[in-house]
C-alpha cells in the first residue's frame, strides 16, 4: 500500500452521502417514468398525439424526452435538497431498485398490455 | 463490397456504439467489483481513479449515442409508412414484419419493447459515472452507494443486451436499408 493510499484510508473525510442518494433515486424514477409515459401513450390517442414531439419518430420522442426532462429535474431538486445531508441509504436504495425494476418489467409489451 | 447509407447507420448505432456499450458494461462491472466489493483495505490508487471516471463518462457517451441515433435516424426508416397499394414492402422494414404472423412479434414485441428500454442503460450509467465522478475513492466509504452502483449498471447491460439482441434479430428478419449506395472495395469476378 503507497503512503498516500495509507494515509487515506487512515483518516478519510467521508462525504454525506446525499449527493449519491439523489442520483439514485432519481435515476429509479426515471426508468419508472419512461415506462409510465410508454404506457400511457399507448393506451389514449389524445396523450400518443401529444407525444409526437418531431413526426419521423412518432410518440418515441416525446415519451422519451418528458421522461429524461423529469428525471433530470427530480434528480436536480433531490440534490439541492440532499447534497450536505446524510439520508436513509437503505429506504432511498429500495425504492431506486423497486423503481428501476418496475420501470423494465412495465416496458416488456406483453406486461405493459395489461393496463 | 458495398452497403447502403441506412445499412451503414444501422452498423454505427449497432455495432459501434450498441455492441461497444455492452462489452463496455462487462468491463465497469469487473472493475468496479475489484475495486470496492472485495476485503482489499487499499484504495485505489489516483490513476487508477481517474481511468475509472474516464470510462465510466465514455459508457454515458456511447449509451446516449445508441439511442439518439437509434430513435432519430434509424427508427424513421424503421417506422415509415409506404404509399398505398405499395406491394413490395423491402423499403419499410415495420410493416414487412408485421404483414406476417411468422415475423410480426419482432414488432409488437421485439421493437415495442427495443424503443423503450433501451432508454434505461444511458440514464442508469450516466446515474453511476456521477455518482463515480462525485465520491471518487471516497466510495470505499459508502457501500450502500457501491451497491446501487453495481445494480444500476447490472441493469442497464440487461437493458442494452435486451435491445441489442431484437435490434440484431429485427434487422435480420427486416433490414433498414436504402439510400446512396456506398462502395467499401471493389471484388474479384471469376
Amino acid at each position: 500500500m503507497s503512503t498516500q493510499n495509507a494515509s487515506a484510508f487512515a483518516n478519510p473525510s467521508v462525504r454525506p452521502n446525499g449527493a449519491g442518494a439523489a442520483a439514485i433515486l432519481a435515476a429509479g424514477s426515471g426508468t419508472f417514468l419512461l415506462a409510465v409515459f410508454a404506457i400511457l401513450a399507448d393506451q389514449s390517442a389524445a396523450i400518443k398525439s401529444l407525444m409526437i414531439f418531431w413526426k419521423p419518430t412518432g410518440p418515441l420522442s416525446g415519451v422519451t424526452t418528458c421522461a429524461i426532462v423529469l428525471w433530470l429535474a427530480a434528480w436536480a431538486i433531490l440534490h439541492a435538497r440532499w447534497r450536505n445531508r446524510s439520508v436513509a441509504l437503505t429506504r432511498v436504495n429500495a425504492a431506486a431498485f423497486a423503481l428501476l425494476i418496475l420501470g423494465l418489467l412495465l416496458t416488456f409489451p406483453p406486461i405493459a398490455d395489461l393496463f | 463490397m458495398e452497403m447502403t447509407a441506412r445499412s451503414f447507420w444501422t452498423l454505427i448505432h449497432g455495432m459501434g456504439f450498441g455492441a461497444l456499450y455492452l462489452l463496455a458494461c462487462s468491463g465497469a462491472l469487473v472493475e468496479l467489483y475489484r475495486r470496492y466489493c472485495t476485503h482489499s483495505q487499499e484504495l485505489p490508487s489516483e490513476r487508477d481513479e481517474k481511468f475509472l471516471r474516464i470510462y465510466l463518462v465514455a459508457m454515458a457517451a456511447l449509451a446516449w449515442l445508441a439511442v439518439l441515433t437509434g430513435a432519430y435516424i434509424i427508427y424513421p426508416w424503421y417506422r415509415a409508412v409506404p404509399p398505398p397499394g405499395t406491394a413490395n414492402l423491402a423499403a419499410f422494414p415495420q410493416r414487412l414484419l408485421m404483414a406476417s404472423p411468422t415475423t410480426s412479434g419482432w414488432h409488437s414485441i421485439g421493437m415495442e419493447w427495443k424503443e423503450h428500454v433501451a432508454w434505461i442503460a444511458p440514464i442508469s450509467i450516466t446515474m453511476a459515472a456521477a455518482v463515480v465522478l462525485q465520491y471518487g475513492r471516497n466510495l470505499k466509504n459508502h457501500p450502500q452507494l457501491r451497491a446501487a452502483v453495481l445494480v444500476f449498471v447490472w441493469i442497464s447491460l440487461i437493458a442494452a443486451g435486451v435491445s441489442g439482441f431484437f435490434g440484431a434479430m429485427i434487422n435480420k428478419n427486416a433490414p433498414v436499408e436504402g439510400g446512396p449506395v456506398i462502395h467499401i472495395v471493389q471484388g474479384e469476378t471469376k
